[in-house]
């Protein structure tokens, strides 16, 4: 390959100062008037990797949030901020004011599994316990302490199949093993036993890139019903799912919070010229 | 912020191209609407029925048009998926078709009346406000296909404050006209076809000023039909900048 020109890195270097200048102060409206979790001036270090670069935001009780940007941009490392997530991975610093309900998540004396347990997480790829659908399900109650009986356990158990929309699929098998279900069945599982533990929040990164549009239509659906119970943030590559989901929608680029606003006016007009290159496919 | 619209800056080629070529497809539209104001206008003028009878007839050419930008607007909708300008763009678009289509049923109204006139041996040639009418609408439809195609916002806005002139204008021809049906009654119908010729171009003013409002809607993002715009203007400054 012929080595880059003086000419080309300089050309290099300009973008970069102009998208750096272009980037400036959030736009659009990351503050609401109630807040389930209020974020102030985040920052995220990987060693000398500034990942998140000082970004605030609110996140209102029963909203969906989403979280869009290109790969890299941080999106992902932000939404792993919310449940401490970033806490099991040695070289991150996490800086900034972080509170759930007013209270500071980053305080010495917040245990960390209860934090994950009132803030929940579903993942990319469904990943059930090697163990029965009904443990997959009863694991955290179990954990958390959360039954008293037998009983009272499985009535969780159902409870959350139902809820994730799966009991009807599954409840004549509910002692057959998890990961013997279908993608889309083992997303809903995953999603039933985070909602197992009662969270407030749960948190979602992309979990519909791994399956077909029937099964991406069954979760979208039920994000929507989950709304009326649960907080909501959520990671996509999709924007067409982020449109379609969320009340709000947050553009993230090299790490810095570009643009925040309602869903609707992010995707017909937003106010930062890199959010529209970037939803209008312009981005290089 | 900037909000200049580039729409051949995707990372897609072919995007840009479908995009670029929607655009072209109706500023052709636009022309053969112009053509047909012009030719429509020229056949009442002059009575030229060889010029009335290809105005009556060559709608068909415009209704051709119109089906297949909706087309390749569906096309654009269903593989790309559209947002922000882009989608604003698409939407334009297919408001915009639908209104140029209206001119050209008005402008092949205007040939049919021409004709009807020319068998009563009535001259719309007499009618020196008809003309006046005929070449502020013509103007009007030019300078709307103008700001549409460089998506001038300003130009939009201006031309569609003059559509309360024309509509002066048709409401003094009116008046004249009814004086004319009281003074002669006998000429009645003629009058009232040259009435209907007057209210053909009003109504494609009227078309003209909502393309304009697409064109403030496609750039700026702001939809200002059913406003009073110059209170709208005096509380959004920034709808007129650059």
């Amino acid at each position: 390959m012929a080595a880059e020109s003086t000419e080309e890195k300089t050309n290099k270097e300009n973008t970069k100062v102009d998208i750096e200048q272009q980037l400036g102060e959030t736009v659009g409206e990351q503050f609401t008037k109630e807040q389930k979790f209020s974020l102030r001036n985040v920052d995220v270090f990987y060693a000398d990797n500034h990942a998140i670069n000082d970004i605030s935001m609110d996140i209102a009780p029963n909203e969906v949030v989403a979280f869009i940007g290109p790969s890299g941009c941080g999106k992902s490392t932000f939404l792993r901020v919310l449940n401490r997530m970033n806490d099991t991975i040695d070289i991150c610093r996490v800086s900034g004011d972080i509170r759930l309900d007013g209270e500071d998540i980053y305080d010495k004396k917040m245990d960390p599994v209860l934090l994950r347990a009132r803030v929940g997480m579903v993942f990319q790829k469904p990943n059930p316990f090697p163990k029965s659908i009904y443990d997959n399900v009863a694991y955290g109650p179990k954990l958390h302490g959360l039954a008293s009986s037998r009983a009272e356990l499985d009535d969780i158990v159902r409870t959350s199949l139902k809820r994730a929309g799966l009991l009807k699929e599954v409840e004549n098998r509910l002692d057959e093993p998890g990961t013997g279900l279908s993608g889309g069945q083992q997303q809903r599982l995953c999603i039933a036993r985070t909602i197992a533990v009662s969270p407030e929040v749960i948190l979602m990164d992309e979990p519909a890139s791994a399956l077909d549009p029937i099964a991406t239509a069954i979760i979208e659906e039920l994000i929507d019903e989950l709304r009326e119970n649960y907080t909501i943030a959520i990671v996509t590559h999709s924007m067409q799912q982020a449109a379609r989901i969320s009340q709000r929608t947050a553009y993230f680029h090299l790490g810095k919070l570009v643009e925040m606003g309602p869903t609707e006016k992010i995707f017909t007009n937003p106010d930062h010229t890199l959010t529209e290159n970037y939803i209008t496919g312009r981005f290089g | 912020m900037e909000s200049k619209i580039d729409i051949s800056d995707h990372i897609s080629h072919r995007y840009n191209d479908e995009l670029e070529d929607l655009r072209n497809q109706v500023m052709e539209m636009g022309g053969l609407v112009e053509r047909q104001l012009q030719d429509g206008l020229k056949a009442l003028r002059k009575s030229d029925m060889t010029l009335a009878e290809k105005v009556a007839s060559a709608d068909d050419e415009v209704n051709a048009k119109e089906i297949e930008i909706d087309k390749r607007c569906t096309q654009i909708l269903v593989r790309r998926q559209p947002a922000a300008s882009d989608l604003r763009l698409v939407l334009a678009i297919i408001k915009t078709i639908n209104d140029l289509e209206r001119v050209g049923d008005e402008a092949e109204k205007l040939g049919r009346y021409a004709i009807h006139l020319h068998k009563k041996n009535t001259y719309i040639g007499d009618f020196t406000e008809i003309k006046h009418l005929g070449n502020h609408v013509r103007t009007m439809l030019s300078k709307t296909l103008d700001a549409f195609i460089r998506m001038d916002v300003q130009s939009a806005i201006a031309t569609i404050q003059s559509d309360d002139e024309i509509n002066e204008e048709f409401d003094s021809i009116m008046r004249q006209l009814t004086s004319k049906m009281m003074e002669d009654p006998r000429a009645i119908k003629e009058t009232l076809r040259v009435l209907w010729a007057a209210r053909a171009l009003e109504r494609i003013g009227d078309h003209a000023k909502n393309i304009c409002e697409y064109v403030v809607y496609l750039v700026k993002g702001e939809d200002v039909r059913h406003t009073n715009l110059v209170a709208l203007l005096e509380e959004n400054p920034e709808l007129t900048d650059e």
